[in-house]
């Protein structure tokens, strides 16, 4: 499967919203251990409100509406520090693409870097911060590091690099968000926002896999 | 876990619900926002203050809008930062062509939201500066004071911004003396047993049924030492102590004292707390102007209090001073 169609896209994105969702307790779990025990309620609402939208709007001229409107109704649901930084993760990298009707491996490449730029910028995080950075940042550069147009194999290694960056996180002490006030405490804990990112990549790959 | 709500969706916007039709002779909500509201009465002609932070930590924010107080509220989900959207709308209701000043406590997911909506009122040329609340010292060490989170201080920061503006101040002394007042508190705080998130059936943090932490978050973030229960007078000794030397407290300085309960800390025990605290000023010199004892700034069925400081020169006392009202907080003015 080398790309999607805009109804593909579209069921991409409504199974990355179940799939955040049906995780809201271990979300929870994990941010109550070193935050304040808020992401897994925000996400799944953030999820919520965008799958709503998704389905009523239904009608879309390019995939690139698709990520803008998941972007922008996370971004003014959620509020919080995750309703700017996942907004950003699906409106960030959609000025990035031409507006096309399909999305390849190129594509992307492109949404998810733009993605990644954005989250950085805004939040000034980097690898090693203990923050969604550590999954996502390895993600595009995995796929930025594969030459290959099947977009299954692609996720495949987003998604793989991304549950990697959630091990890695563990080691980190926290620059940012409520967990910097731990300091050494924090390490041997996985970072929520991370394990978000994991949870959006291998719905991603589940999906691809569903319809190859 | 025991919570008087209906669903877990609609926490927030029935709570905003009730507390804009009782007191609907104050308020009115934004158009088109749900959590945002502004207060009627307010003074036209003046700098704008605009309010806001995650809801559960009532009387904050909600309480903080009415006359000498601030201009309108716009509340997040709880524990979490309002959107851009909402502070943009909320700001665009209430300016009155003189700016727009924002107060708010020092956390990632304020900071980024209030910097957004600061870019969404930038392209509408609505003028806007913000101050935030970091007045919580035992969040991180004075040298990283911008990592510090806001908490109680808030409440007099706020109160002496709207004084300030009502005094009909430019935009630029109306920013000044709010700084001014954020840079002249400290609160620590202590937890005595953990809050809870409405709508999740799990406690905030867990604490042994006789200990007791210092410095802890509102929302759980770990303080600086964690002990045994002790009496009254031994915690506010110590409490005390980190604030004296924080702030430098010398003999003659006059100060501004807020008690603050978490949430279920009985009005007993913070009479109690101010009993202890009093003595202990006494005893440095200091001169209190005024101190205040109730909850202000909660973490729902939070156990514990807190204790902020403001050191007050003349300039800071005249906006202190000032009369303010709100439903939950109203004070007449103090004499000079």
């Amino acid at each position: 499967m080398t790309h999607l169609n805009i109804q593909q896209t579209l069921n991409m994105i409504i199974a990355v919203c179940d799939r955040v969702i049906e995780s809201e307790p271990l979300l929870t779990e994990v941010d109550r251990q070193i935050g304040d025990g808020d992401h897994g309620i925000g996400m799944s609402e953030g999820m919520k409100k965008a799958k709503t939208a998704l389905l009523e709007k239904a009608s879309f001229e390019t995939v690139n509406e698709v990520f803008k409107l998941t972007g922008m109704t996370m971004l003014n649901s959620m509020g919080g520090a995750s309703g700017v930084i996942f907004g950003s993760l699906f409106l960030g990298g959609v000025k990035n693409l031409e507006p096309s009707s399909t999305l390849d491996a190129s594509g992307f490449r492109l949404l998810l870097r733009g993605a990644l730029d954005a989250v950085k910028k805004r939040g000034k995080a980097e690898v090693g911060d203990k923050t969604m950075v550590d999954a996502l940042e390895p993600a595009v550069l995995a796929m930025e590091a594969s030459d290959t147009d099947n977009l299954v194999a692609l996720l495949e290694v987003a998604s793989e690099a991304a549950q990697e960056g959630v091990e890695n996180s563990k080691k980190y002490v926290a620059k940012f968000g409520k967990a910097q006030y731990l300091g050494e405490r924090a390490v041997g804990h996985q970072d929520a926002g991370a394990t978000s990112v994991s949870i959006i990549f291998k719905a991603m790959h589940d999906y691809l896999l569903s319809v190859a | 876990m025991k919570k008087i709500i209906n669903s877990k969706e609609n926490i927030v916007s029935e709570m905003m619900d009730g507390y804009l039709s009782a007191y609907k002779r104050y308020f009115e909500r934004v158009p088109g926002q749900q959590s945002a509201f502004f207060f009627k009465g307010r003074r036209k002609n003046k700098v704008s203050i605009v309010i806001g932070g995650g809801s559960g930590h009532e009387p904050l924010f909600i309480g903080f809008a009415g006359k000498g107080l601030a201009d309108a509220v716009v509340s997040g989900n709880i524990f979490a930062a309002p959107n851009p959207q909402s502070i943009f709308e909320t700001a665009k209701a209430v300016d009155e062509g003189q700016g727009v000043l924002f107060l708010y406590g020092c956390y990632a997911g304020d900071n980024m939201n209030f910097d957004m909506a600061e870019e969404l009122c930038e392209m509408e040329d609505i003028r806007t500066g913000h101050v935030r609340v970091w007045d919580d010292c035992a969040s991180a060490p004075k040298e990283r004071i911008e990592s510090r989170r806001g908490i109680a201080g808030d409440i007099y920061v706020i109160k002496v911004a709207g004084a300030a503006a009502d005094a009909g101040l430019s935009f630029e002394e109306v920013l000044r003396i709010t700084e001014k007042a954020r840079d002249n508190i400290n609160t620590i705080g202590l937890a005595t047993s953990p809050g809870s998130i409405p709508g999740l059936n799990k406690p905030t943090f867990e604490l042994g049924e006789d200990e007791i932490e210092f410095g802890m978050g509102l929302h759980g973030e770990p303080g600086i030492e964690r002990t045994k229960m002790q009496p009254a007078e031994k915690l506010v000794k110590r409490m005390y102590q980190e604030l004296s030397k924080e702030m430098e407290l010398t003999k003659g300085q006059e100060v501004a004292i807020l008690v603050n309960g978490l949430g279920s800390t009985t009005l007993l025990e913070l009479n109690i707390v101010y009993h202890d605290l009093d003595k202990l000023m006494k005893a440095d010199g200091l001169i209190v102007h005024d101190a205040e004892i109730k909850n202000y700034c909660t973490c729902q069925e939070m156990g514990g209090f807190s204790i902020t400081i403001l050191k007050l020169d003349e300039e800071l006392k005249r906006y202190y001073n000032a009369p303010c009202h709100s439903p939950y907080y109203a004070r007449e003015a103090i004499e000079a």
